[in-house]
């Protein structure tokens, strides 16, 4: 009698128990959040000013450009939405968006790994000497790639009449006999903006590299050297480059996106457009499209395949950097 | 403050298993290709310091002869009888570079700090997703940002330039990198003594993390000290410097020597705040590098 008593005024509290549970359970992702909220404030704070502008800035553009990027846009009509046409109509249409494409494949398949490799060649060689001249050097390869837009100078160098630099060294040298056009001539005006760009590329990848260098532990040449290493070229692939390899990795991001990103030095040596378009890049062309035209949609088209292309190129090069000195 | 971190040792002296020849290969590579890197530096700054008459003298000549500083005045005159003075190129551009650089370090240090040294859910995406940003150059995100720009109603502003500028990916990359190394022990002390994850993060942190600082500036210098403004800046008396220099050097032959002058102006700054800066800068990139 007793007992069933207490059974039935236990019972509501364990049917409250079982409900408590339930809504725990159903409270525990919002409270969790709270919760998480409360604990990390201080984290949560310091961070958001940078990472509301980070998005506001960065990651959402990228979205947005994806989805305007299948409308018809022009800034002033509300955007219509167009399907895949404006992917179509940049491949089967526009041959003038070939050709960038092709400069600028052409031109990150060249400038991109020449620049790479020298940023570390000479980082390297530079690490050979003592700390004075170090800095100095470092100096000298560094300074072009900070130097603002003074790349305009090599408009000077290879200007088209006999007071460019270049034409005049040609013509007393016996070379030439009347100046070359050099950047009005389809021939070599793209070869022209790939050298003044490797001249801007030794960034800061190279002065990442500088750091490496300057940070392996030396007592692994030694290990080395008790191990079997017979040379310096063995030593830099067994020892040097492994022991670097963060920066390798961060070098390589850096590089890359740089040189799929040319456009300021085409447009100041080349022009813009270039003659038959020969320094056209993608970037150019989105410039054209995004900031002349006023055409957002078919501009956001083109800035989702450069982004495409960058984040690809950049992916498959550091799954194969993680191979180096296996 | 008496802690600091670890410096970079000074190399101990390797044997060089060299031989003459290989030595002098070194100097002759690095010679060729510094004098590549470095004349047209070299030229800039004769240029700027040469009468007319040695500019335009035929076969060009490398070096100046009778240095004058008549190209800098000649710059002044020729800006101060135009609409907009020189001097307000020389203001906006500073104008942008500073509270573009400032604002950046001081955002990119408060966000860099909870993701180097708190624990928290969310952490490891949002640093990947800072990551994959640098993967991408800004032209990627140009036609969205002219759009909010233009809702933002800041086209036309000192702002559109310098606002974005704050959330740089770089910069927070490279912070974060190098705050890692501060010891935790450090930060745990200060947390027993009392002090405030604000306090901890402006007072201790942010002392240690100078070196980084320098980097960040060299890196916005490279930004915004060359910008022209972009597609933000319509109006005469807010565009840049480096907008100015091209102008002048579509004057043509007459500008010639004001353009030389300008060109010094705006190549000069950035090195001379790098040749201060290197070790620390080298300090910093030494920590730089992608984990995995």
């Amino acid at each position: 009698m007793l007992q069933s008593k207490v059974l039935d005024e236990d019972l509501p509290m364990l049917h409250d128990r079982n409900r408590e549970q339930k809504r725990k359970r159903e409270q525990s992702l919002f409270q969790k959040v709270k919760v998480n909220l409360k604990q990390h404030k201080h984290s949560y704070v310091l961070m958001a000013p940078y990472f509301v502008l980070f998005f506001m800035f960065t990651v959402l553009p990228v979205i947005i450009s994806i989805v305007v990027s299948f409308t018809y846009f022009n800034m002033l009509e509300f955007p219509r939405w167009v399907g895949w046409h404006n992917y179509a109509r940049l491949f089967l249409e526009d041959d003038v968006f070939l050709i960038s494409l092709k400069n600028t494949v052409l031109f990150a398949a060249i400038t991109g790994p020449l620049s790479y490799i020298a940023c570390f060649i000479f980082a390297w060689l530079i690490n050979e000497f003592g700390p004075k001249l170090r800095a100095f050097l470092t100096l000298i390869f560094f300074a072009p790639s900070i130097s603002g837009n003074i790349f305009f100078i090599w408009l000077i160098i290879f200007s088209g009449d006999s007071y460019g630099y270049a034409n005049g060294m040609l013509m007393r040298l016996g070379i030439v006999y009347e100046p070359i056009q050099w950047l009005h001539d389809a021939k070599y005006v793209l070869a022209i903006v790939m050298v003044v760009q490797l001249w801007l590329s030794l960034g800061t990848s190279f002065l990442a590299f500088i750091a490496g260098l300057q940070n392996i532990d030396l007592t692994l040449y030694e290990a080395g050297a008790i191990d079997g290493i017979r040379n310096r070229y063995q030593e830099l692939w067994f020892i040097t480059l492994p022991s670097m390899k963060p920066q390798l990795m961060f070098g390589a991001v850096i590089q890359i996106t740089m040189s799929f990103a040319v456009a300021d030095v085409s447009m100041a040596l080349a022009g813009f457009p270039s003659v038959q378009y020969a320094a056209h890049t993608i970037v150019t062309h989105l410039i054209d499209y995004g900031t002349i035209r006023f055409e957002m949609g078919y501009a956001s088209a083109i800035a989702t395949i450069l982004f495409l292309i960058m984040m690809l190129s950049n992916l498959v090069v550091q799954r194969l950097l993680r191979k180096v000195g296996d | 403050m008496a802690f600091r971190l670890k410096k970079i040792r000074t190399r101990p002296k390797r044997k060089v298993n060299r031989s003459w020849f290989g030595t002098l290969l070194i100097f002759i590579v690095l010679g060729l290709f510094g004098a590549f890197m470095a004349l047209p530096l070299i030229y800039t700054i004769n240029n700027a310091f040469k009468p007319l008459d040695e500019i335009f003298l035929f076969p060009p000549r490398f070096l100046v002869r009778n240095p004058t500083i008549n190209n800098f005045v000649d710059l002044f005159n020729l800006m101060a009888t135009s609409w907009v003075p020189f001097s307000r190129y020389i203001f906006n551009t500073l104008f942008i570079t500073i509270v573009g650089t400032v604002g950046h370090i001081i955002l990119s240090a408060a966000a860099a700090y909870p993701l180097a040294k708190h624990h928290f859910p969310g952490k490891n995406i949002l640093f990947t997703i800072v990551v994959l940003s640098l993967m991408f150059s800004p032209h990627v995100t140009a036609v969205p940002n002219y759009m909010t720009m233009s809702f933002l109603g800041w086209v036309d502003t000192y702002w559109a330039v310098i606002v974005p500028s704050f959330a740089f990916s770089l910069g927070l990359y490279l912070m974060k990198q190098f705050m890692e190394q501060i010891p935790d022990t450090l930060l745990e002390a200060a947390r027993i003594d009392g002090a405030s994850e604000y306090r901890i993060f402006w007072q201790i942190v942010m002392p240690i993390v100078k070196p980084a600082w320098l980097t960040l500036v060299i890196l916005l210098f490279q930004q915004l000290w060359g910008t022209d403004g972009g597609n933000f800046i319509y109006s005469e008396e807010l565009k840049t410097m480096n907008y100015a220099m091209g102008q002048i050097i579509q004057g043509g032959i007459a500008r010639a020597g004001a353009a030389a002058a300008v060109a010094l102006m705006l190549m000069a700054v950035p090195i001379v705040i790098f040749l201060f800066s290197q070790a620390s800068i080298i300090q910093t990139m030494s920590s730089s590098g992608i984990k995995e």
